[in-house]
């Protein structure tokens, strides 16, 4: 599914290395989750991947069941079956929460040659996947994220990602924020999803979400480079003993 | 000061270009006094404090430059909205597309009847609020249109009208030089909606005078035509009664200059009102220009005045906007928003914001503002798959939304909306 190999990645504006040769490979049907300390590049890797501005692959590729993703434009990206939880969702006043979705969604259907939904059909399916995230009717005609609690806004990422049905999920740190049934709620949502054939990948810091969505295998990022790889015995670990000694094994 | 000799100059020639219209003692000693007034003023002349963002030469070269006439294919605005149409053609009534001038609830006339009728209500209004609006600034383009223009509407509303009255300005000759000036009366409780759309003339000159009596409400919504040559000036002079309402809201696309004068001055109590602007410009020739004048002279009135304008390829866009809250106007809610919204760095948003304040008991706020597209918000759109051109349609539609807003319409402002849209959209190519 993915296939990240040697990424390196440094900062278009500055001169930083921040990915230092970043190499995973996520098959079909899989959940992987990579944890790490703070400033590792986990984000950076979720961004590059997603395509977002300001850094600058220096070295390495990234392909989506085969394509390569950093020679396509975000919307081409998502179109391929990418999709991003964002750890921070931006607020974006003005512009209708469903207004959004429904341009989106509609907007991936037309680039893989398929119909648009009517806005008859789109609205039932929206309403019924919006009511098991237990998102309101409100929070859909609100603007994109504005005024939404940190939880709501977590939970409307994974209402997109529901509706776009991607072929591949990434999710930065969706359960930062959350309180306990919130988090419940969120990783219910995305077991629904899970069909066999969706990859997961899950950015976070704690192995409580982890209870939740069960990782095949569990990654240690630091400064920029995947330093050790295991089963979901690895975030145990982790969460008993911080990271200082697999730094310090690798080291 | 003394005016210069290049004003005075042009403001003759200007004058002579234009017959003196016929009409009534009391329309004629208006027209003289209007006359006497710009002559005094001379010409606005980009030296002037009051034109230093927006060059007028365009405005008063004599004779007109022609203007190419802009053909589409799209419909024409408001035809979806149950109204009574009035057209004029190059600044003429043309009664022959319009509908009777019959709206309940008003009585309607044309202003070359209604200036030729010995005893009239009009009176007290023609002319009479744009003098009143030529202090403490001049407005000689204002004062130029009450002395020559012998076209327009004069309009008497005494009930609550259900239907808005439409006026379409249909331009059809290239160097068609037309000025229409409106009258319009609304008795105490009466309410009226005026539509205007197109493009008018290759340059158009439009004075609006509005009396708003107790309780009245006057609304507004006007569009100005895609025509790419047209050069437009208006003023809109509004008095407000007590409890009165006034929500005026104009979007432009195109043009080469466009300068829109609000001027509204409340001499009643609690009234409120609204003067708002969505502006898309694209290229080096379009400039447009919002100056708003309000004048707060009552209590407990509150003003708003909200403008946003997207500018691409090295369009300009100016705001003048100032709030005048007199010693007496106590509990005043003036508020003033313009923004800017620039796609590439060739393009210009210049704002003169000001707040002149001298009761003690007001809450004022005014702020301006100019930027770019929301890099992260464009990010976080076209990451979900919309397009990059199409996503940075939204932001720049939820951008003038804003704007949109302040249409207490929700048939008219989508209206609004889906021409902007459709605007946006044809850019794309
Ligand atoms: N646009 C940027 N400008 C400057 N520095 C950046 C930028 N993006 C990332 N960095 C730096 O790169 C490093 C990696 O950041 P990143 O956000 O990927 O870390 P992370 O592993 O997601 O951390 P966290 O667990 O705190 O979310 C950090 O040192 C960060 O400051
Ligand atoms: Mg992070």
């Amino acid at each position: 599914m993915l296939k990240i190999k040697n990424l390196q990645v440094g900062l278009e504006e500055e001169n930083k290395q921040i990915l230092k040769g970043v190499n995973l490979e996520i098959g079909e049907g899989e959940v992987h989750a990579i944890m790490g300390p703070n400033g590792s590049g986990k984000s950076t890797t979720s961004y590059v991947l997603a395509g977002k501005d300001g850094y600058e692959v220096t070295d390495g590729s990234a392909t989506l069941n085969g394509e390569e993703l950093l020679d396509m434009d975000p919307e081409e990206r998502a179109a391929a079956g990418l999709f991003l939880a964002f750890q921070y969702p931006v607020e974006i006043p003005g512009v209708g929460n469903m207004t959004f979705l429904r341009t989106a969604v509609n907007a991936q259907r037309k680039a893989r040659g398929e119909d648009e939904l009517s806005a008859g059909e789109f609205l039932k399916i929206v309403r019924a996947k919006a009511k098991s995230l237990e998102i309101d009717a409100d929070m859909l005609k609100r603007p994109v994220n504005v005024g939404f609690s940190g939880g709501e806004k977590k939970r409307n990422e994974i209402l997109q990602m529901a509706m776009l049905e991607p072929k591949m999920c990434v999710l930065d740190e969706t359960d930062s924020g959350l309180d306990v049934d919130a988090m419940k709620l969120v990783a219910k949502g995305v077991n629904a999803l899970r069909d066999g054939k969706r990859s997961f990948l899950v950015i976070t810091h704690y192995q409580r979400l982890l209870d939740h969505i069960k990782p095949d295998f569990v990654h240690i990022m630091a400064d920029g480079r995947i330093v050790k790889s295991g089963g979901p015995e690895l975030a145990l670990e982790v969460e008993n003993n911080g990271y200082a000694d697999i730094l310090a094994e690798v080291a | 000061m003394a005016v210069s000799q290049p004003k005075m100059d042009g403001a003759s020639a200007l004058a002579g270009h234009y017959p003196a219209p016929s009409g009534a003692k009391w329309a004629h000693d208006a027209r003289a006094s209007a006359m006497a007034t710009f002559m005094s003023q001379g010409a606005p002349h980009k030296r002037d404090e009051y034109w230093r963002y927006t060059d007028p030469s365009a405005l008063t070269a004599v004779p007109t430059a022609p203007a190419a006439l802009f053909t589409s294919d799209e419909k024409p605005m408001f035809d979806g909205v149950d109204r009574v149409r009035i057209v004029f053609v190059d600044g003429v009534f043309d009664a022959a597309q319009s509908d009777d001038l019959s709206l309940a609830g008003a009585t309607i006339e044309t202003l070359s009847s209604a200036v030729n009728t010995d005893i009239h209500w009009a009176k007290d209004l023609f002319g009479q609020l744009e003098k009143n609006g030529q202090n403490p600034v001049q407005r000689p383009l204002a004062a130029l249109n009450t002395a020559v223009a012998d076209e327009g509407l004069v309009i008497h509303v005494t009930g609550k009208c259900e239907k808005p009255l439409a006026i379409r300005y249909i331009h059809n000759a290239k160097t068609s030089d037309a000025m229409v000036h409106h009258v319009i009366k609304i008795d105490a409780g009466a309410e009226f909606t005026l539509l205007e759309s197109g493009a008018g003339a290759a340059r158009f000159n439009s004075v609006l005078e509005v009396d708003v009596a107790d309780n009245a409400q006057f609304h507004h919504v006007r569009t100005q035509g895609r025509d790419h040559e047209r050069k437009t000036v208006t003023h809109m002079f509004g008095r407000l009664g007590q409890e009165s309402v006034l929500r005026s809201f104009t979007m432009t696309v195109n043009g080469i200059l466009t300068r829109n004068d609000a001027i509204l001055e409340f001499t009643g109590d609690n009234a409120q009102a609204t003067v708002a602007g969505a502006c898309a410009g694209d290229g080096n020739g379009f400039h447009h220009d919002d100056t708003v004048f309000v004048t707060h002279d009552s209590v407990n009135c509150e003003s708003r005045q909200v403008f946003k304008k997207v500018l691409r390829n090295g369009a300009t866009g100016v705001f003048q906007g100032k709030i005048l809250v007199k010693a007496d106007a106590q509990k005043t809610d003036g508020y003033q928003i313009s923004q800017g919204l620039l796609l590439d760095d060739n393009s210009n948003f210049l704002a003169k914001p000001e707040l002149e304040i001298y009761a003690d008991d007001v809450a004022c706020s005014h702020g301006s503002t100019v930027g770019a597209i929301d890099d992260e918000a464009l990010f976080y759109l076209t990451s979900r798959g919309v397009p990059r051109k199409q996503a940075q349609d939204m932001l720049v539609l939820a951008f003038l939304g804003e704007a949109i807003d302040e249409i207490n319409n929700d048939e008219l402002a989508d209206d609004i909306r889906d021409r902007l849209a459709a605007w946006m959209e044809r850019r794309h190519g």
